[in-house]
């Protein structure tokens, strides 16, 4: 058949140069972002910063006061790291679950599981169960691991397909989204009410050390196992069938990455509450720069959701300072264009 | 590698779709399945690529049972291209073709210089290399087709099964597929809706009416006048074209 066929090039080689450039470069905006985000957040100059980072990583130099130290070491900077990770967190789950739904339009809230994290969450601070000791995050924990149990329950005699997947996590969602309504509408005072919608909308004001941590190992977890299931993830872009016959188990690919997905959703949104729009757009922006195989995709929306977080939660408390308004709010209004860009680039609108 | 199937039944509940099938397809052989719309073509290729586990019987590929063989395994030994499968994702040319190296990786390494050799390879036996970098949705139904076709030679198995790979394609890519899937020194099984391109280009035909075998043997054998008129409801007339080759002319339906 290649008989009259010109004798192509074989397809371009890898660059591992170019490559590491570029996984250079990624790493260094990261960095840089994180290093201005703690300095437009905290509203103090570098040589306060530099004090307070570096008196921890034992340079020597003066000390702050301790309000000033505890202002920049205890509340900005681990705002920032945690906005960091659940970007990348979300990014990642966004990218894989597009994949294994074969869905463009998935994003990490899709299988109901931050839905049951707002149900703990409500139950805990309008109802009071569990009280102080288990707090929002624990409660929303629970509750989204409550969520994904359901899920896992209805689909258990399934094959896992995409449409039975998404139909059965809007499903749990609404059942969900219905409980958190009846709780609020029916036993919350105005108090807990605002502070909860507050919570539900995403903020990253309560950022702590301990959540950082927690943050930081399971993201690290997830993002290798969604990663070692990259060939997987590419393979299901032609179906069930096709994905079979590559050579991927398609049934135990797809329960590892909705388990994964899932963890890495509850423990983003137990930390922060439901961060909407990064899970969505980030992996449509960067498959647009570096195209659809997640081996590509997948670490680089981590880095590009970081940095989208980084950078919207810093422009927020800038924008409505001295408000603190949730950071959800601004992602959906700063996502919605960047989304259509890249629709219309793609030429899709 | 020989696929043989045993008292094979397979279905969804309420509905047997595939009853009880004897069939043998011997190493390097190529067998054409033929039979009307919804007659189990299609099932009985996705059986015997052990896609689907038989609900009785038995599909076997060099003896071993392929219900038993783990995903991995299977990829290694046989590919299947399906007859229509698309995707919204943006992958090029190249990287579908690629996808057939999956069941040759490790989890933790990408494409080596063997892959892309591979790859280099069976883009250029079906006359893809100019488009190796043409993204899924600029292109024809064809070239889909013919990307399918070079990913599943891309991983070099033993064994080819192909539902009606010459949809979509144009006469002259239609001649050039089907002179490579009858040239290679796979086994393969290919579904055919096209009986004088069944009768020309396989070693074999192999008939399918209401899920049963009813038939099997040479193209003469296979596509006479009385089983043409049972199980497609026409009447053929089988002669000879101009070239030599066996033609199937079909008279207006009696109704």
């Amino acid at each position: 058949m290649a008989d009259t066929a010109v004798l192509a090039e074989p397809p371009a080689p890898p660059e591992p140069v170019r490559r590491t450039l570029t996984t250079v470069l990624c790493l260094a905006f990261l960095v840089l972002s994180l290093v201005l985000a703690v300095r437009i957040g905290a509203g103090t100059g570098w040589a306060e910063i530099g004090r307070a980072v570096g008196g921890r990583l034992g340079v020597p130099v003066v000390p702050l006061s301790r309000l000033q130290d505890s202002l920049i070491w205890d509340l900005r900077v681990p705002r920032v790291l945690l906005a960091a990770l659940v970007g990348a967190a979300l990014a990642v789950c966004g990218a894989a679950l597009q994949s294994v739904t074969r869905n463009s339009l998935a994003d990490p809230y899709l299988l109901g599981v931050s839905s049951g994290a707002s149900t703990g969450a409500v139950v805990v601070v309008v109802l009071g169960f569990g009280g102080s000791r288990l707090g929002v995050t624990g409660g929303a924990l629970i509750g989204a691991l409550v969520a994904f149990s359901v899920l896992m329950l209805l689909l258990r005699r399934t094959g896992l397909d995409s449409v039975r997947v998404v139909l059965t996590g809007v499903v749990v969602g609404q059942l969900f989204a219905a409980l958190t309504s009846l709780i609020l509408l029916s036993s919350g005072d105005a108090d807990s009410i605002r502070a909860v919608t507050h919570w539900l909308l995403g903020s990253l004001a309560s950022a702590r050390w301990s959540s950082v941590a927690v943050c930081a190992v399971v993201l690290a977890l997830g993002l290798l196992v969604v990663w070692l299931c990259s060939a997987a993830l590419d393979g299901f872009a032609f179906g069930t069938d096709t994905a079979a016959s590559l050579g991927v188990d398609v049934r135990t690919t797809r329960i590892v990455l909705l388990v994964t997905t899932s963890v890495l959703t509850a423990v983003a949104v137990a930390a922060v509450g439901a961060v909407g729009f990064v899970g969505l757009i980030v992996p449509h922006g960067v498959r647009f720069l570096v195209g659809p195989l997640h081996r590509r995709l997948l670490p680089l929306s981590a880095v590009v959701g970081a940095v989208f977080l980084v950078w919207t939660d810093a422009v927020t408390r800038v924008v409505f300072a001295p408000l603190e308004v949730p950071v959800g709010v601004f992602t959906a209004l700063l996502g919605v264009p960047l989304f259509l860009l890249v629709l219309r680039r793609r030429g899709e609108l | 590698m020989r696929i043989s199937a045993e008292h094979l039944d397979w279905g969804v509940p309420g509905k047997a779709i595939v009853r009880d099938v004897e069939l043998v397809v011997e190493p390097g052989e190529t067998v054409g399945l033929i039979g009307p719309n919804g007659s189990g073509k299609s099932s009985l290729l996705r059986c015997l690529a052990g896609l689907r586990t038989p609900v009785a019987g038995a599909v076997r590929w060099d003896g071993a049972d392929a219900a038993s063989l783990g995903p991995r395994d299977r990829a290694l030994r046989l590919a299947f291209v399906e007859q229509t499968a698309d995707t919204d994702s943006d992958l090029r040319v190249a990287e579908v073709v690629m996808l057939g190296r999956t069941a040759h990786r490790s989890r933790w390494r990408g494409p080596d210089a063997h892959d892309r050799e591979v790859v280099a390879a069976a883009l250029d036996r079906l006359d893809l290399a100019d488009l190796a970098d043409r993204p899924w949705k600029q292109l024809s139904g064809g070239e889909r087709q013919r990307t399918h076709l070079a990913r599943a030679l891309a991983q070099e198995t033993r064994a080819l099964l192909l539902d009606e790979p010459t949809n979509h394609l144009d006469v002259r890519h239609q001649l050039e597929l089907m002179e490579l899937v009858s040239g290679t020194p796979q086994t393969v099984v290919v579904a055919l809706h096209d009986l004088a391109q069944a009768a020309r280009y396989c070693d074999r035909l192999v008939l399918l009416h209401r899920g049963a075998l009813v038939a099997q043997g040479g193209a003469t054998e296979v596509l006479t006048a009385p089983l043409l008129r049972e199980v497609f409801e026409v009447d053929a007339e089988i002669g000879r074209d101009g070239l030599g080759h066996l033609a199937v002319g079909y008279r207006e339906p009696a109704r």
